[in-house]
């Protein structure tokens, strides 16, 4: 695809020159079923050892695979949301290698004809411009299991339990040019993945996982010879090894010698890559069809009934909720982001039978709910504080009930006891007060009390005039309408 | 097609056979003699067919995503060599 015009293009620089760095990504994303991918063993994460593993699961002789239909529907769902190509014909193939947790000696996967082609991903840069990145293909395969190494000076315990759970790879183009667009666009994928429920994007506990494909170039020429960083498991790693990588080509290449096309791992202790492999070992994985798997064929009906029953996805979320409640595209993207918060925030605006300002509903979202309850360590599912009571919260302001700063004291009140907002209010008394004499009589008591500030302000010294609103304010304990105290303060003021 | 006494050493080690180098020379000229015999398959003109995936034009069967198999670990790890609580233990694999 074309290269977007950007502001100021990542490079490295090294003692030649500039370096630009390109990226692709095979991402992992363990499908969401409730079965494996070929047999009618449990998924969930965690269970005791091979308590979820069937004989298929263990390659027992004489077992046959057979599809799980949902596991398929998943992978056309991701197709559908990636805008990719839903492939009617797909072929699963035995990818041969021997490991002590790949029972079968091959894992079923798809090689030249994957269930999904091409797609694309849009990534909204920090320069405001989009990013459209390729997706080559997204195909189904079985996870692996187990092995844990660290329990016996000399053995390794394998579990099978996440053998043969459903995967999809998602291979992109390589389109990426940073480890921040890196970063967005694993952030964008789990997003879209999240929305449709297809994988839950967990990293910490490895039901996405990445393999990263980094290489070096000065810009304008070919592609340079890439190495593959395996398995990092968190956004932050793959950023760091990304950086690594391509210092560590770089200062190769300047020394004037060339990559190997090798397979590294990287050491998140250590902040670096090392080779995996050596090339005598390099895989020949003797791809062909399985025998026991018939192609897959899907039915452009079935196709259509799941594109049908997709649910809003980001973008078009996004650009909605643009348009129609006139957010900023930073506030619009941080609300779309996870759809429950979507819902939550539209809740709040449509709670309040169209008289709430979309716009002042998502300021109060987004800075104090999403801030307090990142100080408190809270999820928005434990959030104390309701869709339905900060629409409360919002409707004080709106109808001068309170004013938005004594609605900043209201709101930690609610967050702290999990009270509604017009309970708080009456209770403490903190009704605003937008009586003029009342208004009147404290400013005239700050004037009587500051003269020689007065006689400054009247000789040119108006800054003082935040002083004297301040002092108001004060006096009022925060509650005076702070748009009469200005008009009140003016007029006097000006004697 | 035919298969040189490298290749033939070089697939034997993918599939970790251990093949003396005595025998390599005879499974060189075993496999192609087998290559041979399918290779006449060539001198069909196939311009145009459809690869044949099945004779029986069966579909794929697929089942319903439902939990029923599993939650036997012993029956699973009954014939490994050694096990540790439900693990299978295997001589320390680190890469």
């Amino acid at each position: 695809m074309a290269e977007q015009d950007r502001a100021a293009p990542y490079r490295i620089e090294g003692e030649t020159g500039a370096w630009e760095v390109v990226i692709g990504l095979e991402v992992h994303a363990q499908v969401i079923s409730k079965s494996k991918l070929f047999s009618g063993a449990a998924t969930t994460f965690g269970a005791e050892p091979n308590t979820q593993v069937s004989l298929v699961d263990a390659a027992m002789p004489g077992m046959l695979p057979v599809i799980n239909r949902e596991c398929v529907d998943q992978a056309v769902r991701t197709g559908l949301a990636l805008e990719a190509k839903v492939n009617e014909v797909s072929v699963f193939d035995r990818k041969n290698y021997f490991y002590a947790d790949l029972p079968q000696g091959y894992q079923i996967s798809q090689y030249q004809q994957p269930i999904v082609g091409e797609g694309v991903v849009h990534l909204d840069l920090p320069d405001g411009s989009v990013k459209e990145v390729g997706i080559e293909r997204l195909h189904l395969e079985q996870d692996a299991g187990k092995s844990l190494h660290d329990q016996h000076p000399t053995k390794s315990y394998i579990d099978l339990n996440r053998s043969g759970v459903a995967l999809m790879e998602i291979v992109s183009k390589p389109d990426l040019r940073s480890p921040e667009e890196t970063a967005a666009y694993i952030k964008k994928l789990r997003s879209i993945l999240r929305y449709i429920g297809t994988c839950d994007g967990n990293m910490q506990e490895g039901s996405m996982r990445c393999d990263v494909n980094v290489s070096v170039r000065k810009p304008g020429d070919g592609y340079g010879t890439r190495c593959e960083i395996k398995n990092v498991n968190s956004i932050r790693f793959v950023q760091q090894a990304i950086e690594y990588e391509a210092r560590r080509q770089i200062e190769i290449l300047e020394a004037g010698g060339s990559i190997d096309q090798e397979t590294r791992l990287f050491d998140a202790n250590r902040g670096e890559t090392r080779s995996m492999r050596s090339k005598e070992e390099a895989h020949d994985y003797r791809y062909f069809p399985d025998p026991d798997l018939l192609p897959l064929k899907l039915d452009p009906a079935r196709i259509a009934e799941l594109k049908a029953a997709l649910p809003e996805l980001p973008d078009v979320k996004k650009a909605r909720f643009m348009r129609d409640y006139g957010l900023s595209l930073y506030d619009a993207s941080s609300l779309i982001e996870e759809r429950a918060t979507a819902d939550w925030y539209e809740a709040v605006v449509t709670g309040g039978g169209g008289k709430r300002d979309p716009k002042i509903a998502a300021n109060w979202t987004i800075s104090e709910l999403f801030g307090a309850l990142n100080k408190a360590g809270l999820d928005l599912a434990d959030s104390p504080v309701s869709a339905e009571a900060l629409g409360g919260l919002i409707d004080l302001i709106g109808d001068g009930t309170i004013s938005g700063r004594i609605a900043k004291d209201v709101f930690a009140e609610m967050f702290a006891t999990g009270k509604d907002a017009a309970a708080i209010v009456e209770e403490k008394g903190l009704r605003q007060v937008s009586d003029t004499g009342e208004i009147e009589a404290i400013v005239d008591a700050v004037l009587a009390e500051n003269q020689d500030k007065v006689a400054e302000y009247r000789s040119g010294k108006d800054k003082l005039f935040g002083f004297f609103v301040g002092q108001t304010m004060k006096r009022s304990g925060g509650k005076a309408n702070p748009g009469m105290v200005n008009d009140l303060l003016k007029a006097k003021l000006a004697g | 097609m035919s298969l040189d006494k490298a290749t033939v050493a070089s697939i034997a080690a993918l599939a970790r056979l251990r093949v003396p180098e005595e025998r390599l020379e005879p499974m060189v000229a075993d496999l192609n003699t087998i290559l041979g015999f399918v290779e006449q398959l060539d001198e069909v003109d196939t311009t145009g067919v459809e690869p044949l995936a099945s004779v029986t034009g069966h579909a794929l069967p697929q089942r319903d995503d439902a939990v029923t198999d599993g939650g036997y670990p012993e029956r699973v790890t009954a014939n490994a060599p050694d096990r540790v609580n439900d693990f299978y233990a295997v001589p320390k694999v680190v890469e």
